[in-house]
């Protein structure tokens, strides 16, 4: 019967409709063999279309969707899910990328965009055309799930997933679990210091029954897909080191941050005496005791330059590293605690203390912290006076008025970087982004997924967050990690080989491709031919370009589904 | 040839290079528009008949983004496509097609920036006027 198929052109609020002329799209495609309904939409993926798409899949009797918006990587599930919502077999769904793919990839070019995109989703029709309906292949999922790094984001990552009853290994490269929490004092807005919120997490760690822990221990391979990854973990001990193979279903990734180092000479640094690091004061702070002392000077005054490492406006890391503004204002809060007579001096681009942190930076001007916001052009000059430390620069809020403050100390607010052991991302392949931290496949609509089936990532492996947001994200990719698992079973596409019984004469040379021994040898009426082991099959293909009489195909990539999209991209 | 932009044909596979492929398009790193891509399951189960349709249909170039050594199906898969090239090439050479206009490059899920270098020197390879 012929197909009946629904066109979707997705605008996506501009991301394609600003490079690519969706109109011109739709009104060339709406003719097209089959097609009987064709629309561009604001937001394919929005509630109100994918209502409209429910609707319009009933009424018109509809056989077959292509939807033409991003990546299929982000939304190929979620048009899929529409389809079956209607009444319709979810493989009748073809997706166009007409995103990544077109708009982006040329919006220096929107004729080429354009004429690109149309293309694309004349393909995807003809695919549409020919797809069949098909029931997914169900596998086993190991119930066990990998957590890399036990930093804040990984101990609460394994606890949630413990807690969910999944097998937990949790690998650490250090000697002890907490990462950067070692070197947090007061975290603020809770005002718990790092070690206690430590304390709380190795006890529940301890009486978590489902998890091993691994110290002194890292991940050097790996191997297999979603449901059953495969890991070779070193692990170094007093006896020397030993290897460990684990099985897991799913792997979360939580391998945390560096702090930036700045370059020597930066605002003084290893130039001046008594420049600093946030890091390096803090752990000052904590060794100090009555007075506070660096370098034999009493400490009486203390600048602290913002944004050092983050938000350059010349240097690479362009972001702001969210956390570093909370963490200066807390720890200026610290000294005026326990040093009430040391002034403070706080040179910012602008203070993001957000959320509920607004109230340190309220509490900060209340008792009498002097701020002054410098502007990206002339960020403040460093240098040595008369035993101290001289600190210029214009202030945006008395009309660039230069204001000088003479400080014992400096300390320099010290943004987050990516962690510069990348071995582990270099072992799954995981994407990056510009800003060099792990890459989700969206930051709103799947922020811990990477493009790595059962991969998920926390923490500040994926860019900078507080300690909150850490801990956000990491039950996030907990409960997304647990969902890959959870049933013990997961379903996989239902793409295998099959044989043209009629044309195949056993020859071996699909049997002996074959990685999976998906195929052997079966008698049908008096003549040897293939057969394939839909159980074992995996569906690479890899039996396809062997077979002499082309009598193996693929489900969903067949002779003609390819060669019909390969007809309409050469036109 | 005498034009700004070949035709490229690229299969690229689903799971490893199609999203290098994406992450391109998202790191708008440009490159030409008369390449389309088409994702498979893995770069050794393309068919020499596909590729050769692709020519006889009019596409200047074919592509292959493999995953090289990163295939989740396995490691002969190199071999594999290699294999497949060089079947093609015989293919081509007898219907008088420059075997250059078929390359193969291994396209991991990061290789963005190396996949727009290949295909921007493969279509000038390919916009040359003895091609």
């Amino acid at each position: 019967m012929k197909k009946k198929l629904g066109i979707y052109i997705c605008a996506c609020g501009g991301n394609i409709s600003d490079y690519v002329d969706i109109e011109k799209v739709k009104d060339s495609i709406k003719d097209e063999d089959c097609v009987i309904l064709a629309k561009t939409t604001m937001f394919a993926c929005g509630d109100s279309n994918q209502n409209d798409m429910d609707t319009d899949i009933k009424e018109n009797n509809l056989s077959g969707i292509v939807v033409a918006s991003c990546s299929p990587k982000l939304h190929l599930s979620t048009f899929r899910a529409v389809s079956e919502r209607a009444g319709l077999n979810k493989y009748n769904y073809v997706h166009a990328n007409i995103r990544e793919q077109a708009s982006w990839a040329h919006s220096d070019d929107k004729t080429g965009a354009t004429e690109k995109a149309i293309l694309l989703v004349k393909a995807a029709i003809a695919k549409a055309r020919l797809a069949e309906s098909l029931e997914p292949i169900v596998i086993e999922s190991k119930r066990s799930v990998a957590v890399i790094g036990g930093g804040v984001a990984g101990l609460k990552a394994a606890i949630s997933l413990s807690r969910m009853q999944d097998e937990v290994f949790l690998i650490e490269r250090d000697s002890r679990v907490g990462g950067k929490l070692h070197e947090l004092d007061t975290i603020s807005p809770e005002q718990l210091t790092g070690k206690e919120l430590l304390n709380i997490l190795e006890e529940d760690i301890k009486n978590e029954k489902n998890i091993t822990l691994m110290t002194n221990s890292e991940v050097v391979g790996y191997s297999g897909n979603i449901g059953d990854f495969k890991l070779k973990v070193n692990i170094s001990g007093s006896q020397g080191q030993s290897q460990k193979d684990i099985n897991v279903g799913s792997i979360l990734v939580a391998t945390g941050f560096n702090s930036y180092t700045p370059a020597d000479g930066e605002f003084g640094y290893n130039q001046i005496k008594n420049v600093i690091t946030l890091p390096q004061f803090r752990k000052l702070l904590r060794n100090s005791n009555e007075k506070l002392i660096y370098n034999d000077k009493k400490i009486g005054s203390i600048a602290y330059i913002y944004c050092v490492g983050s938000r350059q406006a010349k240097g690479d890391n362009k972001y702001c590293s969210r956390y570093c503004c909370t963490a200066a204002v807390q720890a200026s809060l610290d000294v005026k605690h326990k040093y009430p007579e040391i002034q403070n001096y706080h040179f910012t681009k602008g203070v993001r203390t957000y959320g509920k942190q607004e109230l340190i930076y309220k509490e900060s001007n209340r008792v009498g912290d002097i701020y002054i916001q410098f502007l990206d052009k002339k960020p403040p000059v460093v240098t040595e006076y008369d035993g101290a430390i001289s600190i210029k620069a214009g202030d945006l809020l008395s009309e660039k008025k230069e204001i000088e403050a003479i400080a014992d100390l400096v300390v320099l607010i010290t943004g987050m970087v990516p962690d510069k052991d990348t071995s582990l991302g270099s072992l799954f392949k995981l994407p990056k982004g510009r800003d060099k931290f792990f890459n989700e496949i969206h930051m709103k609509l799947r922020p811990v997924e990477t493009v790595i089936d059962g991969i998920t990532i926390a923490g500040t492996c994926q860019g900078p967050k507080n300690v909150m947001e850490s801990v956000n994200s990491a039950m996030s990719a907990a409960a997304k990690s647990h969902s890959f698992v959870s049933k013990g079973e997961l379903e996989l596409e239902p793409i295998i080989a099959y044989v043209d019984k009629s044309s195949c004469n056993w020859c071996n040379a699909c049997s002996e491709a074959c990685p999976f021994n998906a195929v052997s040898m079966i008698d049908d009426g008096g003549k040897s031919v293939a057969t394939i082991n839909t159980s074992t099959c995996k569906g690479c293909g890899m039996c396809l370009p062997v077979c002499p009489s082309d009598s193996i195909e693929l489900i969903s990539f067949t002779n003609k589904e390819m060669e019909s999209m390969i007809d309409v991209l050469a036109k | 040839m005498n034009k700004r932009s070949a035709k490229i044909l690229v299969f690229s596979t689903e799971k490893i290079s199609d999203p290098a492929i994406d992450m391109a398009g998202l790191l708008k790193l440009h490159y030409p528009p008369q390449v389309y891509t088409i994702a498979i399951r893995c770069s050794s189960g393309i068919k020499p008949k596909w590729i050769m349709r692709a020519f006889e249909k009019g596409f200047d170039g074919v592509f292959i983004a493999a995953d090289g050594s990163d295939c989740s199906f396995g490691e002969s898969c190199i071999e594999k496509t290699g294999s497949i090239v060089e079947r093609t090439h015989i293919m081509m050479k007898e219907k008088g097609l420059e075997p250059a206009r078929l390359r193969m490059a291994a396209i991991c899920s990061v290789c963005s920036e190396s996949f727009v270098k290949q295909i921007k020197s493969f279509n000038e390879l390919l916009i040359k006027p003895e091609n």
